[in-house]
């Protein structure tokens, strides 16, 4: 425990580095190889700890307010997180230093914002937050996390975008840390001890237990993203420098993702059977929607951000079918939909961070994430195109890759509602099923639409004709979890097993108990539902088969090829933006017809020339987002109006302070009395 | 049952459906000219047009990439595969416990995720068309998909595709207004999955209907005789699926023999027969349908498909 503690202080020595960038042209080495080897220490304690059966390792630190000392545990489930979250930052640190030096080389000069100083923060946040282990530790690390990734957020401020994107996250991030506030409040009414043993120890009564369950679900929800408080993700996530927004989208989701597993799976004790119908349905919400903006947008960045809100959804999905199941004491199908929700929290942070530093890539080599000017990249850009494949295949939860493995657990996890006893849970989880598979399938179109537009095809700028292969860092930052998603795709078994602690301690079982023992490369958990599934067969077979058949083919076939131009409609030319082509809009097109005219109000609205006028035929499309009418612009002018008050109380009189100061000590003193007596 | 004997079916079961894909394809097309009064060609043509596609020389656009010469290869592979793992003459098969029904649905996507790429791939409209269409269809057809599994896999407490085919054959189940639903959405899906009518044309290049067509437009030589039988073979996994499923009779099971494994096959290309009879006779019948009406026919499938689940989910007994 002493040496997290040492390397999260060792990110801050490394942040005071980052500081003097300026005078100091080493920095970007240091800062980016300090921030990775502290996180390879913590990823590799955590997951030491975790094969050693994840015994909780406790650490009191003197500081804080005089009489509450800072309490640190790291259990089981922390140690899940811990190696997520450093995982996630080992390759975000390798990416980011070729980033910055890609930078500094076309530039001239270090990146916009202080980006340096702040990087390590981040991390240093985040894993603070995992590690806390009383609410205001939890909580002063909470916000520092979202502050850091903040200005992170605004390190991009000449981009005319960021500061609204940046706004919009500040209010979200200060609504979500008030829910959290007034849930450990409501948590620790009972007794007055904000240590989670405390709270562990004296569960809520129901009713109090019901307000923790839906301020958690705002607080933390907010922050992961869930529909409809996610309008300040896809905005914030894209403004960061690319591999802060690997961060922001694969990995401080997920510690959004850990409060809420830690305030519903630990500290509240025995869950009510509603609770997790509630988390599923926002999750089947969430799942949906997200995939379906993701497939209307046109901003590589974007659309990867809202690709985060969909498999935040698909994570819920579980997080509520664990809590279903654990309420109808059955644990051993908790663990299964448990184990679906943490493989696949590890899974997106892989193959969403993979395919930000592919965005990050594109962005270095073309200047541009705007899908409508990229196109081709795939003869310009070799190796990044066959990692985005990778990335772009597992997200759409293509066998043999991780993706899929993760998305088997959850149905797997889904088929065992009959053995429920409400009704209303088992139609929900029926439904929530189907919107799953609704969701799966739209992220397939929606990740061929980004690499088919992207990567295929002809270029559609010049930037993107000319655009050439992104240096080794980067293409190694790239490569690491491209690999991670092929292993663990195909071997998912060994993480599970690895993962088990944190199982037993959350659900009080493992998904495997109760079978027989399997070897370490088949996967078929306990359930009602017979099943097994085994990548890694799987992949040896499809080897084979292609083997047989291009010997086959080569050996039958003639192998005579001739290059030839395409027919375009008897459009063509030398210009590369060639117009015949499919772009990102009318790719998306019959899917916008299908559901996005409900949903989103959709239209397509057509300029058509009358005949003889030579002016071109221009198509646009509109659509508007309900979570901003509904939601968002509500909650923006309750939240301005109440700045603008308080605002006043910054201008007042000393009288008038001394007389605020005295009625609020007369009104604290009245309320001890009262509870005192 | 010995583990040599599954993985001789298995290889036999893989070579089986090779060699029987394009007979089906051809024999639907002959029963199809025949409904409409046509001779027809002989059922054995599809096999002479693979021959001369792979013939010929491959015609590739100039900008064409890897991915483009390497996705014939890979979607063959996964279909191939896919239709290796569904039980057709016998439940024994060696890679039987490798792969569920759910793996087998996300096979086959992977097959369309790549022809997909493959439509984008030479920059020309006709398979951005084509692949945006598909992705749209596919978008719908496989959560239908599912929840058909979801139904059927609670029914036989299992999603193996060999425990679901015992369980069916040992006649336990009875009639069930889930499997009904579940049997028509599955027929409804497989039209769409395969590019019949009334979803898509397969004969048709009349460029506003094309779907599956408009896809595979650059596609010459060994590419497309890989891509056509892929397609064919895609159409007997699906027979031989809604056959699994739903007629299972007549296939060896754990305790029978080899005798009984050689009837299965004979019995597996009569349920052929009758499918393709069955297949011609529907697309005679019905006009093909426009392009943004699919997506009523699928949603209506994936609504019976998860109307079939709920029931089961919410009946006793299960």
């Amino acid at each position: 425990m002493g040496l997290v503690v040492s390397a999260i202080a060792f990110l801050f020595a490394v942040a005071v580095v980052g500081a003097a960038a300026k005078r100091l042209p080493q920095a970007p080495t240091v800062v980016y190889g300090g921030t990775a080897a502290a996180c390879a220490l913590i990823a590799l304690w955590a997951a030491l700890r975790l094969a050693g059966g994840g015994a909780d390792a406790d650490l009191v630190l003197p500081v804080g307010l005089p009489w509450i000392q800072a309490h640190l545990r790291a259990d089981a489930l922390s140690a899940v997180f811990l190696i997520v979250v450093n995982l996630g930052g080992i390759t975000a640190s390798l990416f980011g230093w070729g980033y910055e030096r890609a930078h500094h080389e076309s530039h001239g000069a270090s990146q916009d914002g202080p980006v340096l100083p702040l990087y390590p923060l981040f991390l240093a946040g985040m894993n603070m937050v995992l590690i806390a282990a009383d609410a205001f530790t939890f909580l002063l690390s909470w916000e520092f996390m979202s502050l850091a990734s903040w200005l992170l957020v605004l390190s991009t401020h000449r981009d005319p975008e960021t500061p609204k994107a940046a706004h919009l996250y500040l209010l979200m991030a200060s609504f979500g840390t008030a829910c959290l506030l007034l849930a450990f409040g409501v948590l620790a009414t009972a007794h007055g001890d904000y240590s989670f043993a405390a709270i562990r120890a004296h569960a809520p009564a129901a009713g109090a237990a019901a307000l923790v369950v839906a301020l958690i679900l705002l607080g933390a929800g907010s922050k992961a993203g869930l529909v409809p408080l996610h309008v300040w993700l896809p905005l914030a996530h894209p403004a960061a420098p690319s591999h802060v927004s690997a961060l922001m989208s694969g990995v401080m989701t997920k510690v959004a993702v850990y409060a809420m597993i830690r305030v519903l799976f630990d500290l509240l004790g025995e869950p009510e059977w509603w609770w997790g119908g509630v988390t599923m349905g926002f999750g089947a919400l969430t799942a949906v929607m997200g995939v379906l903006y993701a497939l209307m947008q046109d901003d590589v960045k974007r659309l990867l951000a809202y690709s985060t809100v969909e498999n935040i959804g698909a994570i819920v999905i579980a997080l509520g079918l664990a809590l279903v199941f654990k309420a109808a004491h059955t644990p051993v199908i908790a663990a299964l939909a448990l184990a679906a929700a943490l493989l696949h929290v590890v899974n997106h942070s892989l193959f969403k961070s993979l395919l930000f530093f592919a965005a990050g890539a594109m962005l270095t080599a073309t200047g541009s994430r705007d899908l409508n000017r990229l196109g081709g990249l795939i003869h310009r850009m070799p190796t990044t195109a066959v990692l985005a494949l990778i990335g772009a295949a597992a997200i759409s939860a293509l066998p043999p890759l991780n993706g899929f493995v993760g998305e088997w657990l959850l149905f797997q996890a889904i088929l065992n509602a009959p053995a429920l006893s409400e009704w209303s849970l088992k139609i929900e989880i029926a439904v929530v099923g189907a919107a799953l598979a609704l969701a799966t399938a739209l992220a397939g179109a929606c990740f061929v639409r980004l690499y088919g537009i992207a990567f295929l095809g002809r270029p559609r700028s010049r930037a993107a004709a000319e655009a050439v292969e992104v240096g080794r860092a980067m293409r190694l930052g790239m490569a690491v979890p491209a690999v991670l998603c092929v292993v663990l795709g195909v071997l998912p078994t060994p993480l599970i097993r690895l993962f088990e602690p944190a199982l037993r301690l959350l659900v009080e079982a493992g998904p495997f108990d109760g079978r027989a023992y399997q070897p370490w490369f088949w996967l078929a958990p306990t359930s009602a539902i017979g099943n097994s599934y085994n990548g890694l067969i799987m992949l040896v077979v499809i080897a084979l088969l292609s083997v047989v058949l291009v010997l086959g083919i080569h050996r039958k076939a003639s192998d005579r090829v001739r290059w030839s131009i395409p027919w375009g409609c008897g459009f063509d030319g030398p210009d590369p933006a060639a117009v015949t082509q499919y772009t990102a809009s009318s790719f998306g097109q019959p899917i916008r017809r299908a559901f996005g005219s409900t949903v989103f109000r959709a239209r397509d609205h057509v300029d058509m020339p009358a005949p003889g006028d030579t002016r071109p035929a221009r198509l646009s499309v509109t659509w508007t987002d309900p979570a901003w009418v509904v939601v968002v612009e509500p909650l923006a002018r309750a939240v301005g109006w109440l700045a603008e008050k308080a605002n006043r109380l910054q201008f007042l009189t000393i009288r008038r302070y001394l007389t605020l100061i005295f009625l609020a000590l007369v009104v604290l003193l009245v309320m001890v009395a009262v509870t005192q007596r | 049952m010995t583990p040599l004997l599954a993985t001789l079916y298995q290889i036999l079961q893989m070579l089986l459906v090779l060699a029987l894909a394009p007979l089906l394809t051809g024999w639907v097309r002959l029963v199809k000219a025949r409904l409409v009064g046509r001779r027809g060609p002989s059922v054995l043509q599809p096999y002479r047009d693979l021959l001369r596609l792979l013939r010929k020389e491959v015609v590739l656009a100039r900008n064409a990439s890897w991915l483009f010469r390497a996705v014939p290869y890979m979607m063959f592979t996964a279909i191939w595969l896919a239709a290796g793992l569904v039980p057709v003459f016998t439940t024994q098969l060696a890679l039987a416990p490798t792969a569920d029904l759910i793996a087998l649905i996300a096979l086959l996507g992977s097959a369309r995720f790549f022809l997909a790429l493959a439509g984008m791939d030479t920059g020309t409209s006709f398979g951005g068309i084509g692949s945006s269409r598909e992705m749209m269809i596919a978008a719908l057809a496989e959560p239908a998909m599912l929840m058909i599994v979801f139904s059927v896999a609670i029914l036989v407490r299992s999603t193996s595709l060999a425990e679901i085919a015992d369980f069916m054959m040992s006649g336990a189940v009875g009639l069930r207004i889930s499997l009904a639903l579940a049997l028509i959405a599955l027929v409804m899906v497989a039209i769409a999955e395969n590019a019949r009518i009334p979803i898509d044309n397969p004969a048709t290049h009349l460029e506003l209907t094309m779907v599956h067509e408009a896809m595979v437009l650059e596609y010459s030589g060994r590419h497309l005789a890989l891509v056509e039988a892929a397609s064919m073979l895609k159409m007997l996994l699906y027979m031989a699926l809604i056959a699994c499923v739903f007629a299972p009779w007549g296939m060896a099971t754990a305790g029978s023999g080899v005798a009984a494994a050689l009837g299965g096959v004979v019995v597996f290309v009569a349920k052929l027969a009758v499918g393709g009879t069955l297949l011609a006779l529907f697309e005679t019948s019905i006009a093909k349908m426009r392009v943004f009406r699919v997506g009523e026919f699928l949603g209506g499938a994936l609504l019976l498909s998860l109307l079939g689940a709920i029931f089961l989910y919410v009946s006793r007994g299960v």
